[in-house]
Formats: C-alpha cells, sequence, structure tokens
C-alpha cells in the first residue's frame, strides 16, 4: 500500500452528474493516494464509467471538485484539459484502437503528437520497449482486427503508457477475456504500477481480479460510494448491496 | 360536494386510456420533426463554429487534410465526370427535340450549357460527392464513436474536431467546387456531343452562339454554388457521425439521417443561393 501521508493525485469532492432526469453521480468524495491502485467495483449501471470519464475531464460534473495532481480540473476549458491529459494514459474496455492505424501507429500516435522533438529511430525503441513491457512482440506491422481481444488489451496498455503518465485510467480490463488473458492483465496491471510508478485507477465488475490488483477499493452503488477502504475491509463489509455483490464470488469460492 | 364525488371516482376508477387520436398523432408528428429539424440546425451551427475556430489554430493537420482532398476529390471525378457526361447528353437530347418542334435548335448549345454551369454541375456533384464521401465520412465517424476511439483521441490531448472534422469540412469546401469544374467539362462535351454528332446542330451553331450567352459569371455561380454545398454536406456527415451513439444500430441510422439532411438541404439551399447572388 502507499504511505498513507501521500498527497493523493486524485480527490474527488463532492461529486454530482445527473443526465437528464436521471442522477448518476450523488455526492461522490473518493481519494486516490500517489502510486496506488483504486478499484472502483459496482455493477453495470452503477455509475462507473461516468466517475471516471469525470476524472479525465470527457465529462464536467453539475458540482462538486475533481482535483487531480494538485489542480482543480472541472473550470478548465479545452487548452487546459489537454495540458492536464498529458498525466493519464487511458485503457478502454475493447481499447479504442484506431483501425485504420497498424499496431505500431497506434503505439506511436501519442509520441508523434506531443514528443516531435524524437526521431524516427527513437520511436520505434520507445514502442518496442513498451510493447515488451507488455509482452508483445513482432505484432508491429499488424492492424488491431488481427489481433485477438486480449492482445489488443495489452496494445491499448502500452499506447497509454508510452508518453510515461503519472496516472493510467483502466476501464474494464479484465471484461470479456478468459480466465487466462484476465490473469495476465492483472499481472500487466501489477507490473505498470511496479516498474513505472503509475497511480491506477480500475474500475470493474470483476471481483477476483479487483482483490487481486487494489490497494482500495471503493463500491460504487447507485450512485453512491458506499464502502471503500483496504479490500480486507470490504471484504468484510455490513452494507447490504456489497455483501450481496461479493457472495456472488466469495459464497462460491 | 361535487368536486368530493368526482375525486372519489377518480380513485376507484381511472379512465380508460383514450385511444390516439390521428389528428393529434400527426400534430405530434410535424411537431417532432420541427423540432429535430430545428435542433440539427442548431447543432450544425454550432458545430460550424468549432470547427472554423479549430481550423485556425496550430497544429495544422496536413497529412489528415491531403488523405481527405484524396478520398473526397480525387476520389469523385470519376463518377462525377460519368454523371456530367450523361446528364449532358440527356439534356442536349431532351432541349434539341422541344426547341426543334419550333425550329429553334441553335438555342441547345446555349440552354444546355447554362443550365450545366448554373444548376446541374453544382446539386448533381455535391449529390454524388454526398453518397460517395459523405456516407463513409458519417459511417466511419460514427463507428470510431461508439467504439471509444474518438474518446480515445481526446484522453491522449488531441482535439478530435481539429483532428477529424476540421480536415473533412475543408475537403468538402476545396473539393467540391474543382468537381463542379469537371461536371462542367464533361457535362458540357457531352451536351456538344449529342447536339453535333447525333441531333444534327452544327458545331459552330453551338460554340457561337453559347459563346453569345455563356458569361463568367454563370460559371462563377455553379463554382459558388459548389462550395456551399461542399461545406454543407461535409458538415452534416461529421455531424450525424460525430454525435452516433447506440452501436452499428445507431451509426447505420446517423448515416440514414445525414444523406437525407444532405440530399435536401442541397436542393433547399441551391434556391436561396441562387436568390442571393442575383
Amino acid at each position: 500500500m502507499a504511505p498513507p501521508a501521500a498527497q493523493p493525485m486524485i480527490q474527488i469532492i463532492d461529486l454530482f452528474k445527473s443526465f437528464g432526469s436521471h442522477q448518476v453521480l450523488s455526492g461522490i468524495t473518493l481519494d486516490v493516494p500517489a502510486g496506488s491502485t483504486l478499484v472502483i467495483l459496482g455493477g453495470s449501471g452503477s455509475g462507473k464509467t461516468v466517475l471516471m470519464k469525470h476524472m479525465i475531464g470527457l465529462l464536467k460534473p453539475d458540482s462538486g471538485r475533481v482535483v487531480v495532481d494538485g489542480e482543480d480540473i472541472v473550470p478548465l476549458g479545452p487548452e487546459g484539459l489537454e495540458r492536464v491529459r498529458r498525466k493519464f494514459g487511458m485503457v478502454f474496455q475493447a481499447a479504442a484502437l484506431f483501425d485504420s492505424m497498424t499496431v505500431f501507429e497506434n503505439v506511436s500516435f501519442p509520441l508523434r503528437e506531443h514528443r516531435k522533438e524524437l526521431q524516427e529511430e527513437q520511436i520505434r525503441a520507445l514502442v518496442k520497449e513498451k510493447l515488451g513491457i507488455v509482452g508483445l512482440k513482432n505484432v508491429e506491422e499488424k492492424f488491431p482486427a488481427d489481433l485477438s481481444g486480449g492482445m489488443r488489451k495489452r496494445v491499448g496498455l502500452a499506447r497509454a503508457i508510452v508518453l510515461d503518465p503519472k496516472i493510467v485510467l483502466y476501464d474494464e480490463p479484465t471484461t470479456g477475456l478468459d480466465p487466462i488473458t484476465t490473469d495476465y492483465v492483472d499481472e500487466m496491471i501489477l507490473d505498470a504500477k511496479k516498474e513505472l510508478g503509475v497511480t491506477s485507477v480500475v474500475i470493474s465488475h470483476d471481483i477476483a481480479s479487483a482483490f487481486k490488483v487494489a490497494d482500495n477499493i471503493a463500491f460504487l452503488y447507485q450512485g453512491h460510494i458506499v464502502d471503500q477502504g483496504h479490500p480486507t475491509k470490504l471484504r468484510h463489509s455490513e452494507h447490504p448491496a456489497v455483501k450481496v455483490f461479493l457472495s456472488t464470488w466469495f459464497g462460491k469460492n | 360536494m361535487v368536486p368530493a364525488v368526482s375525486t372519489e371516482t377518480t380513485q376507484l376508477s381511472p379512465p380508460p386510456p383514450r385511444p390516439p387520436n390521428p389528428f393529434t398523432q400527426a400534430v405530434e408528428a410535424i411537431g417532432h420533426t420541427l423540432t429535430k429539424t430545428v435542433e440539427d440546425i442548431g447543432g450544425l451551427a454550432t458545430l460550424l463554429g468549432d470547427v472554423v475556430r479549430w481550423a485556425v489554430r496550430p497544429p495544422y493537420r496536413v497529412v489528415n487534410l491531403m488523405a481527405q482532398l484524396d478520398f473526397v476529390g480525387v476520389g469523385s471525378v470519376l463518377i462525377v465526370a460519368l454523371t456530367g457526361v450523361f446528364s449532358g447528353m440527356v439534356f442536349a437530347h431532351q432541349s434539341a427535340r422541344a426547341f426543334e418542334m419550333f425550329n429553334a435548335k441553335s438555342l441547345v448549345g446555349p440552354t444546355v450549357t447554362l443550365t450545366i454551369t448554373r444548376e446541374l454541375a453544382p446539386v448533381f456533384s455535391a449529390l454524388m460527392v454526398t453518397m460517395r464521401a459523405g456516407s463513409a465520412m458519417c459511417t466511419e465517424l460514427g463507428t470510431m464513436r461508439v467504439t471509444e476511439q474518438v474518446d480515445a483521441l481526446e484522453t491522449m490531448a488531441v482535439n478530435p474536431i481539429q483532428y477529424l472534422l476540421v480536415p473533412r469540412v475543408l475537403a468538402g469546401l476545396i473539393m467540391v467546387p474543382l468537381l463542379v469544374m469537371v461536371f462542367d467539362l464533361f457535362g458540357v462535351g457531352g451536351g456538344y456531343f449529342v447536339s453535333v454528332a447525333v441531333k444534327g446542330v452544327t458545331a459552330g451553331t453551338f460554340i457561337s452562339r453559347t459563346q453569345q450567352w455563356l458569361d463568367p459569371e454563370d460559371i462563377a455561380e455553379g463554382l459558388i454554388k459548389g462550395a456551399v454545398f461542399g461545406l454543407y454536406v461535409a458538415l452534416v456527415a461529421c455531424f450525424k457521425g460525430y454525435n452516433a451513439s447506440g452501436g452499428a444500430k445507431g451509426v447505420g441510422q446517423a448515416t440514414t439521417e445525414a444523406m437525407v439532411l444532405s440530399a435536401l438541404g442541397i436542393f433547399i439551399l441551391d434556391y436561396f443561393v441562387g436568390v442571393l447572388l442575383h
């Protein structure tokens, strides 16, 4: 676990968000200490993705604050947000690779956008290094459509970490993967934290995976964080929704 | 007393839902279409503002612009030329038949040429570009939206309007007028061929009468219309694709809406631009 005194990398304070008349997030308050991994656990439609999209400024809250690395990002305009987003890498649920580009072009894309001083060989080397971290080689010239779901996800992670971000966001990284690939992705998240020292936020409904990678778990239910803390604390939560959710896994194991 | 009784009745048995009234339904449908149209116009205007704002600030996406110029313009030359040749031929054939009746075949040349340069070239070129390039733009952007590729761009601190939309809208604005020129050339060529080789108008008459009637302003009118339509159809394709939602079905629906809105808009704009230019 990260040292408790560390300043939080992401701080969410009393966040409210509704779409039309549908209240999705109701007063979320959450800290993510620097260098730690937070898993936001919850069922479908609990507002996990909406919460994550607020962290990187893809959505603006109705009220509340989102503080990233000491800066409130809610009032920022497009230019300010672009600056803040360079601190982030995001791994999407279905990888969201650019399907008109090869793996190499996908992973090198952020470098070409934001590190214009790099030479072609340096870009090649960096792409190779990051693909190595996620356990891929000789895939540079393939197109995303030619890769398996697990490989696409790994390319997505390579693309997310290619600029050495401070924070990596994972949107349901293990959904739809077979158990072996799931295990691999879990290791990948742990490695990224260990080797790159990144702060990670993972949204998931995969309980096994959550308990494996998390330093802290926050349980989201109907737009509220109903319980949060160290995984062992969550394991013995008294909240009925948490108990029901966790019993689907721990009840059988 | 009376209100109390009526309340009690309501509580006991709520009135059965009325059968739908066809008249109210029709009014609702019209109202819905109107609201949607107003929303679309507002959305297009806002998007145009965003596109202009992001077009003038660096980085300039030259590579993307080149790719779109190639796709929208170069890729459409053949179908625009073919449409042009056959429109010119059909038009010459029909107008020759009509003018024959009162022995005025010498007017076929100017009639064909003026109609092509002022009206047919911009309208048909824009329709062909809508069909070929607009539909592809809309589905591509829609698919990128629903598979979160647009979100991915944003999280990588790349503005999707600047990266994706600006090159496409510029390509429409620049390339459709050029395609109008291609249409002019091939359309008049087709008209000349049918008039002279089939309908027995002499080459000298066709050319001299056309020179007599055709002014540079007529060609300019077609080019201005082409620019307006090109901007419009690219903007509509981008607007519908960029705001698509709801998976494959949503992308399909967005493309249908884009095609309808583009084609209708071309004819409506054609009238108003024509009026404004005179």
